[in-house]
């Protein structure tokens, strides 16, 4: 019954997985985006309020989301590795952060954006955006931290154990909104609860997260192949898959 | 001849304790940072005492956590370069007993003797003495969780060349919350009104990092000294 969990510490069967999967990760990925962008951009009525301007959310919300998410995955699998010594774990690891970070960038600056028009600034030293700009310093601290060492194995695991120290950051940028008293909009869809939000506005939003997380997907197996062939050069099915 | 882990703990301290005051120069430089970054900025602004009194409660802490951030550097690096360290680590006690004294005697020369000077910037920066109380209570809550963040921090840099830099890059987002909430509290007590809520979060936070920073500290060294 465990088999299929112990085959994924192995390099070769993963950099296998992961190339299987790239193409359909992708064209999902592709599909959700073109039915998210055409509805939310075009379809879904302007915010009473905001008019158009609210159709920001279809890139912002779900960046924000992803930031979060990979952040997760990362120091789950920077457990992993670190628990059980699994260095593939490492390898998703190092090939997420970069995506993750880009993904916090992506919400920040589409945020404050949105913030111009709407807030009237830029930015705001608010409890979400400053967790969320920590959870960008994270993810760069835990980058520099891993290409710091001369050793990459020591790098990979101070890194790991960094990501892990980290991961309390996560649950602040998530509930930040709640705990304090903030100028950013509360929980609209991930809560408890009817979505306060209509479906002509929502369906769009879900299937730009659905579509986010599948290009997540796609691009956590390319990089993670790529990752798979460095760590592992000297390695004889490397040569084989090089190859073939 | 085998040692109690309390006559252990005892014993590391006093070492740490008595290596800093043969060499005062390392007590004082962070201490003497603290007070000079506190003079930057008013004379930077060039502030009536009234401003000042505003953004003091920023300064104050903006201060104290660059200036504990110096002496963290030195927290393992001198005892990992000679070796004592590692032999500390053979001794048969356990490393996050080691950890724990290490980072008790560091609190105690750098975090402990910024609280003692703090009520003389404080002063200077214009906060009434009704607020000393409550200032030095966060402070001291502030530096013992950070000392905690940062032996994590200088475990997992040891061994970089360029580990300064990146011990800030590591420790400083950690320590915002700190930043915030031990600022609110100064603040609150400056205008006269309860602190309380501040207070509790940073004592929360203090005791969450006593519990669980050991052992990630432990883990930072296990992987860095191997």
């Amino acid at each position: 019954m465990w088999t299929w969990f112990y085959k994924l510490a192995s390099p070769p069967y993963v950099y296998g997985i992961a190339a299987a999967f790239v193409p359909w990760l992708l064209s999902a990925a592709a599909l959700a985006l073109c039915y998210g962008l055409v509805a939310g951009l075009a379809i879904a009525p302007p915010d009473y309020q905001q008019g158009d301007a609210f159709r920001m959310i279809y890139v912002h919300v779900p960046s924000a989301l992803l930031s979060l998410t990979i952040y997760t995955v990362m120091a789950a699998a920077s457990a992993v590795a670190l628990i059980w010594r699994i260095k593939v774990g490492h390898a998703v690891a190092a090939a997420s952060a970069p995506i993750g970070a880009s993904f916090t960038l992506a919400a920040l600056v589409t945020g404050s954006l949105w913030g111009r028009p709407m807030w009237g600034t830029y930015w705001a030293w608010d409890p979400r955006l400053t967790s969320e700009l920590i959870l960008l310093f994270l993810y760069v601290g835990v980058m520099s931290l891993r290409s710091a060492f001369e050793d990459p194995a020591r790098g990979d695991r101070a890194a790991a154990l960094l990501a892990v120290v980290g991961v309390v950051n996560v649950p602040i940028v998530h509930f930040s909104v709640v705990w304090w008293n903030s100028l950013h909009q509360g929980a609209t869809v991930v809560k408890l609860g009817a979505p306060s939000m209509p479906g002509s506005m929502l369906w769009p939003l879900l299937a730009m997260w659905l579509g986010f997380m599948l290009f997540y997907g796609a691009v956590l197996c390319m990089r993670l192949q790529g990752e798979l062939l460095n760590r592992e050069r000297q390695a004889l099915w490397v040569r084989e898959a090089i190859k073939s | 001849m085998t040692v109690g882990a309390w006559e252990a703990f005892v014993l590391i301290v006093r070492r740490e304790l008595v290596l800093s005051f043969r060499r005062p120069e390392q007590l004082l430089q962070p201490l003497v940072f603290f007070l000079i970054v506190t003079t930057l900025f008013p004379l930077g602004l060039s502030l009536q005492l009234s401003l000042l009194r505003d953004i003091s409660p920023g300064v104050l802490w903006t201060a104290a956590l660059l200036s504990s951030l110096l002496s963290l550097d030195g927290l393992f690096k001198s005892d990992a370069d000679d070796g004592t360290l590692e032999q500390l680590s053979l001794s048969g006690q356990s490393l996050t007993l080691i950890v724990v004294a290490k980072t008790c005697a560091h609190w105690l020369v750098s975090g402990a003797a910024l609280v003692v000077v703090s009520p003389i910037v404080a002063t200077a920066l214009g906060i009434p003495v009704a607020a000393f109380a409550t200032m030095m209570l966060s402070l001291a809550l502030g530096t013992l969780t950070l000392s905690w963040l940062g032996a994590i921090g200088a475990g997992l840099t040891i061994g970089l060349r360029r580990g300064n830099v990146l011990l800030s890059l590591i420790v400083l987002p950690l320590a915002t919350p700190l930043l915030i909430f031990g600022a609110a509290a100064t603040e609150r007590a400056i205008s006269g009104s309860s602190a309380v809520g501040a207070m509790y979060f940073l004592a929360s936070v203090c005791v969450f990092t006593c519990t669980l920073a050991p052992l990630a500290a432990t883990a930072a060294l296990r992987i860095t000294l191997e």
